[in-house]
């Protein structure tokens, strides 16, 4: 297959990934480490690369409110965003996707005030899991490309209609150079068809839209919505599929187990962080120790048909979390032990929270999760969440 | 630019008997829901419609009894501004032409928590007629104070008693706050004088980008008025001189009506309900504040 690679960062790719999903209207409202992906976006409308309309709105909560605007009478539609700003979007995230307005967006991972920083983690997104957008998170500026442009696909799909967040980790990747191949116009155009849905106004067929609801209907609304969520694992499937047969590049859809078939101890986790989990498991395959990886890319709908699939073959899995929900456990966690938990069978596990707020995770420090892992299965020791490589002493 | 001077002027005679707003849930003698009606009239069938949260949207909407006959949809509270920016922007990039899209928004959905969106859309003069119906509280969540709620307003988050002659804040100057950004065309209004509305709604419906109305829209629920004398009332307002007539156009201010003597502020506020507790001293004070008002707008204005 032809390629055409061109050496750019993580948001530089998101920009033309999105160029050449050929949105009518863009509305977004910059935060660090998003920045870079809304001033491309806004050279390309300037240079005329692209026709759509880039809409300076003044926040987050317009940004989100525009699109929905813009969707709701048939129009593609692209923002982004990332921490703070995702959050003063929180009422309209629920919004988007009860309103079933397939917006796309990309989501820089940063950590959430306070304390400031504007550093990685995963606690702004995973806070919002909830609130009926579909979340993916990618491992590198070629798959934030490509989901972008499997984005559109799978959010506008019939069956689907649902908003969907691409979620790139701040700085590792939305600000780390790579080579990434950019797919011709023409092909992403055959693959990504022209916008059509029946959920809009329009003059030859007026309709009143976000209406309210009562208590006798407004479980309906929401059972469909779910149901909309299941079927998009269907409809992530076979994007995955067509686009590996168009582009040549494969994703593993929901998940993605790297050396899982005989593996005995597992690491979950999301994002970027995947990339250094895989040298750590060459390099403990290569001295004999069978451990995997388990990248998770999609938290809604969530994975559990994979996890349960992995648990029932392995004897530890361990899952990182870039975040924490305060006064219990990581939010990955508590999503992975659910499913595990469904499995008739009994896997030892553990929780390892850290890289917050932008602090590195390490090849030493994964390396010594398998070997906890290990230690664990064979010690019958008490599953715990931990907080590694802390800098104040642990209760523990 | 149209001539807005050229413009067709509207009339009981020749407006349309099309009704595209009815079989709303709204109160007997709701003014919110006389305002939204007769200016979607003017404005007709290629219109799309964005409410944010708010009586008129709550008495609109209720699935599955849709009461707008235009294309319309309920917006966030925050958000009505910005999601008719969106919806006037994804109607141009498809190519639609002849298109109007409308905001009906309250006092508080416009003066304070929708405020910012509607500075942003009027900075970007996105093609959206943003109407503003006064009614001079949170109605739809039981009669709180809003940044339009007058002086000496009694409302269930302003009560009046012995230390207070309820609401002790004037209303912000909303007109003047919406002309400052140098939007194409602002007026104000009343349902108490409902051809002047109409024909304010025709300008800005002929004018291209960002216009704003502010109309004045009596509530008998939460005023303490009889249902009756919505209208009335409403006009009442305007002829004691507390709601003035008025029009930005060009950069310039022009005052629709300048009478010569107003008619009592006592009798306007006694007739109601929300204002009766009010004393010698609170009426003096109102009466103060739009001499004051009324001074400084001839001065500059005329
Ligand atoms: C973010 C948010 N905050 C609060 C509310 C509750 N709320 C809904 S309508 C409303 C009052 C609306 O008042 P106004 O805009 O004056 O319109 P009216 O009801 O008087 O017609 C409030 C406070 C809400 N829906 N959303
Ligand atoms: S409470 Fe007032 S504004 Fe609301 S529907 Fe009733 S009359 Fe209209
Ligand atoms: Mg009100």
């Amino acid at each position: 297959m032809k390629t055409n690679k061109i050496f750019i960062s993580g948001d530089e790719a998101v920009a033309q990934g999105v160029k050449l999903c050929r949105p009518h209207v863009i509305a977004a409202y910059p935060i660090t480490p998003q920045t870079i992906t809304v001033e491309r976006l806004s050279e390309m409308v300037e240079a005329g690369e692209m026709d759509g309309i880039y809409m300076h709105v003044e926040s987050e909560h317009s940004a989100i409110s525009a699109t929905m605007g813009a969707s709701a009478v048939g129009a593609r539609t692209f923002t982004a965003s990332s921490s703070q700003g995702l959050l003063y979007m929180a009422e309209g995230l629920h919004y988007c996707s009860g309103g079933r307005w397939p917006v796309v967006m990309m989501n820089a991972n940063r950590s959430v005030a306070l304390p400031w920083s504007i550093y990685g983690d995963q606690r702004d997104s995973l806070s919002l899991l909830d609130c009926g957008w579909i979340q993916v998170y990618v491992e590198d500026a070629q798959e934030a490309l490509d989901m972008m442009i499997q984005a559109y696909k799978i959010a506008e799909h019939k069956d689907v209609l649902t908003p969907m967040m691409v979620n790139l980790d701040g700085f590792i990747l939305t600000h780390t150079y790579e080579l990434v191949d950019i797919p011709e116009q023409k092909m992403v155009d055959e693959f990504l068809p022209v916008f059509e849905t029946p959920n809009k106004m329009s003059f030859e067929e007026p309709k009143n839209l976000g209406f309210s609801s009562k208590p006798d209907d407004n479980t309906e609304f929401k059972y469909q919505q779910n149901e909309a969520m299941f079927k998009a694992i269907d409809v992530i499937r076979d994007v995955d599929q067509e686009f590996a047969e168009k582009f040549g590049r494969k994703y593993y859809d929901m998940v993605e187990e790297y050396r899982c078939d005989d593996a005995e101890v597992v690491l979950v986790a999301l994002g970027s962080v995947c990339g250094t989990i895989r040298v750590v498991v060459d390099k403990m395959r290569a001295a004999g120790k069978k451990v995997g990886l388990l990248k998770i890319r999609y938290m809604r709908p969530f994975p559990e048909t994979e996890v349960k699939d992995l648990a029932r073959r392995v004897h530890a899995i361990g899952v990182i979390d870039k975040d924490i929900s305060f006064g219990y456990e990581g939010t990955v966690y508590t999503n992975v032990n659910s499913a595990i938990s469904k499995i008739d069978k009994y896997v030892y596990k553990s929780n390892f929270v850290g890289g917050l707020g932008g602090r590195d995770i390490t090849k030493e420090e994964i390396e010594e999760m398998f070997e906890k892992l290990f230690f664990g299965v064979k010690n019958k020791s008490e599953e715990k969440v931990e907080f590694f490589s802390l800098n104040v002493e642990s209760n523990d | 630019m149209t001539n807005l001077v050229d413009i067709p002027k509207v009339n009981a005679k020749n407006m349309t008997e099309k009704e595209y707003f009815y079989g709303h849930k709204a109160c007997a003698g709701c003014g919110g829901s006389v305002a939204v009606r007769l200016a979607l009239k003017v404005l007709g069938e290629r219109t799309y419609t964005a409410l944010p949260a708010g009586c008129m949207s709550a008495v609109g909407f209720i699935y599955p009894q849709m009461a707008f006959n235009t294309n319309a949809l309920i917006t966030t509270f925050p958000g009505a501004a910005s999601m008719a920016s969106g919806i006037a922007a994804g109607a141009k990039a498809l190519g639609q032409k002849d298109v109007k899209t409308v905001v009906f928004a309250g006092d508080g959905g416009t003066a304070d928590i929708g405020f910012q969106a509607l500075s942003g859309m009027i900075d970007r003069n996105d093609d959206v007629l943003y109407i503003c119906y006064d009614n001079e509280a949170y109605m739809n969540t039981g009669i709180q104070k809003s940044g339009l709620t007058p002086y000496g307003t009694k409302t269930t988050t302003t009560p009046a008693g012995e230390n207070l002659p309820g609401t002790i804040t004037h209303k912000k100057n909303l007109f003047e706050i919406i002309a400052a950004h140098d939007i194409a065309y602002a007026a104000t209004a009343s349902i108490g004088y409902p051809q002047d509305f109409m024909n304010k709604v025709n300008k800005a419906k002929h004018t291209k980008g960002a216009t704003f109305i502010h109309v004045y829209a009596s509530c008998p629920t939460g005023w303490g008025t009889p249902t009756e004398t919505s209208i009335e009332i409403a006009k009442d307002a305007v002829d004691c001189g507390l709601i003035f007539l008025a029009e930005y156009e060009d950069g310039e201010y022009k005052l629709n009506r300048n009478p010569k003597e107003f008619a009592s502020v006592k009798d306007y506020l006694k007739k109601q309900g929300r204002f009766k507790h009010m004393t010698d001293e609170d009426i003096q004070c109102v009466t103060e504040h739009r001499d004051k008002k009324w001074a400084r707008m001839r001065k500059q204005w005329l």
